[in-house]
């Protein structure tokens, strides 16, 4: 599989004119005042492009993802989502940003007390559509992600691996600019691991921007991607 | 299948309902209702919409009856005759019904004979004494026609022609403090509701604050696909406006119900040998259609009163 736009410069098929869809500059993190966790952490995410973020456990790729998702904000330096500089930014906008995003996390965060249909809906249900009006693309995804038997059923009934793709599922729903996966095939089996991971290449071959975090190797190595590898506390692009 | 394809299509198809389960459920709350915390606020709201309705439907009550006896008052004067000595009683009382009587507007009167007028004395000095020796004011009730009587010219009349005998008494010092205590009672009611309002707003900030905490996750993770603190806020009130209309009719129909009982009560306890003091305390222990709204509007408040405090807890919350 190649997944690359252009891989070498972060830059899209457009030749450069695009806007980063990520941009970090010197961007430093620390909980309270604790010692920093990120130091100095500059990229670019281009629009359209596909990159892999790896390290060992511990080195922060859940924090730079939450930073990319704006859930936490930089000690220092400058973070800017789809060319918006984050800090002091208003909820009004934050939302519209998010609503440009699709994650997936390491625990699934779906929601118990709804159903697989519901919690993969919610995207569409959050940005106030009828049910009506995307009652198909749910139940085809669901039905891609091979949980067409299981859309009924509460999220404490399906095992890890279902979870893990209803999570999936649920973040591409909203066919978003940027998909942030975390861990996204920890829970799957190698087959259907390689199967999701084709998912994200279909989706980044329709426009969509990937960041997938993963000790993976052999999955990493199954996509010509750019990566970015985290430790002590500092990011080392390859490719 | 292409993965593109699939992808792409979703985007324009709508599919039937017939590729759904029949049983799927598509659309529930998005924070969840039927929880302990939930069930325990419904009762709190439900309590407090009885104890307020009930306060509600007592003053109405109190309100009726004092309307009541105030209509039957003022219905009604009184010319008091004083015996004196060296003047015939008799020949006051026929003068003074005889000078009432010519008043325009009276529609009748009734002076009480002497023996009626000892009779009145007999709660308060026995059976068997003979009041002969004793100076008994007589008494003429006048009862008021349709029209407004001139009840100053009729006293006047009065004091010309029976200077220090006769006197009229309108019972306005009476029918003041009789409107003095009904107005405190309906105002010790809506003060009451007030309170019980008040208590409601605050059982359901602190249950907000608890359902927020309880559902922090789902508020993450709403936040997280795209929902903004207003549709956030909204999923929240719907909740609570549910538990408050439900908390809110439970509490409106125990109310209703217990004015019911009270009322058939009433009727029952009226044929007894008590009943003309329970008629006389209580009226026929009706709250009519304006008691049953109160109730009823009580019960919606408390509703709508659940939904905005909710609503706002969950706004400062989340800003």
């Amino acid at each position: 599989m190649d997944a690359r736009t252009d891989r070498g410069t972060g830059n899209s098929l457009l030749g450069g004119m695009d806007e980063p869809v990520v941009r970090f500059e010197n961007v430093g993190m620390r909980y309270g005042v604790g010692p920093e966790v990120l130091s100095d952490i500059s990229f670019t995410i281009a629009p359209h492009s596909f990159q892999f973020l790896t390290g060992p456990s511990g080195a922060g790729k859940t924090t730079l993802l939450r930073l990319i998702l704006l859930s936490v904000r930089p000690s220092r330096g400058l973070v800017s989502v789809f060319g918006e500089e984050v800090s002091g930014i208003s909820s009004g906008a934050l939302t519209s940003l998010r609503r440009r995003m699709g994650v997936v996390f390491q625990d699934f965060r779906l929601l118990d007390h709804l159903t697989t249909y519901e919690n993969v809906a919610l995207p569409l249900r959050v940005q106030g559509r009828a049910e009506t009006s995307y009652r198909a693309e749910v139940v085809e995804l669901l039905r891609w992600v091979g949980l067409g038997e299981r859309m009924h059923v509460l999220p404490p009934l399906l095992s890890g691996g279902e979870k893990q793709r209803a999570a999936i599922a649920r973040a591409l729903i909203a066919r978003p600019e940027l998909l942030l996966a975390d861990e996204p095939t920890g829970n799957v089996d190698p087959q259907l691991g390689r199967r999701l991971l084709r998912l994200f290449v279909e989706l980044n071959r329709l426009g969509t921007s990937v960041l997938i975090a993963t000790h993976d190797f052999a999955l990493m190595d199954l996509v010509d991607a750019r990566r970015f590898v985290l430790g002590n506390n500092r990011l080392r692009i390859e490719g | 299948m292409s993965d593109g394809a699939t992808l792409a299509r979703g985007k324009r198809r709508e599919a039937p309902a017939a590729d759904l389960p029949p049983t799927l459920r598509r659309n529930a709350p998005l924070v969840p209702t039927d929880t302990s915390a939930g069930r325990a606020l419904a009762a709190v709201i439900a309590i407090l919409t009885f104890l307020a309705a009930l306060c509600a439907g007592g003053a109405e009550i109190v309100a009726t009856s004092a309307a009541q006896w105030q209509g039957s008052v003022a219905q009604e004067v009184t010319i008091q005759v004083r015996p004196s000595p060296g003047r015939d009683t008799d020949a006051d009382v026929a003068k003074a019904a005889a000078l009432a009587s010519a008043t325009p507007g009276i529609a009748a009167t009734r002076p009480f004979t002497k023996a009626e007028s000892e009779r009145l004395l007999e709660p308060w000095l026995g059976t068997g004494l003979d009041l002969g020796d004793l100076p008994v004011p007589r008494l003429i009730t006048v009862r008021l026609g349709s029209g407004t009587p001139d009840l100053g010219d009729l006293r006047r009349r009065l004091a010309e022609s029976l200077p220090g005998v006769a006197s009229l008494d309108d019972h306005a010092l009476w029918l003041s403090r009789l409107s003095t205590m009904a107005n405190t009672v309906v105002g010790v009611g809506v003060a009451i509701v007030g309170l019980v309002l008040v208590a409601t707003g605050l059982a359901v900030t602190f249950a907000t604050r608890g359902a927020m905490a309880g559902n922090r996750e789902v508020v993450e993770v709403l936040h997280f696909v795209g929902a903004d603190a207003d549709f956030i806020a909204r999923e929240f009130q719907r909740r609570f406006f549910r538990l408050g209309l439900r908390g809110g009719a439970i509490g409106a129909a125990a109310a209703l119900a217990v004015i019911g009982a009270g009322g058939a009560l009433a009727r029952v306890w009226r044929a007894g040998p008590a009943g003309d003091e329970i008629e006389a305390l209580f009226g026929g222990f009706a709250i009519g259609w304006r008691g049953y709204a109160s109730v009823v509007l009580i019960g919606v408040i408390a509703s709508v009163v659940t939904a905005v405090v909710s609503r706002l807890t969950v706004r400062r919350f989340l800003d």
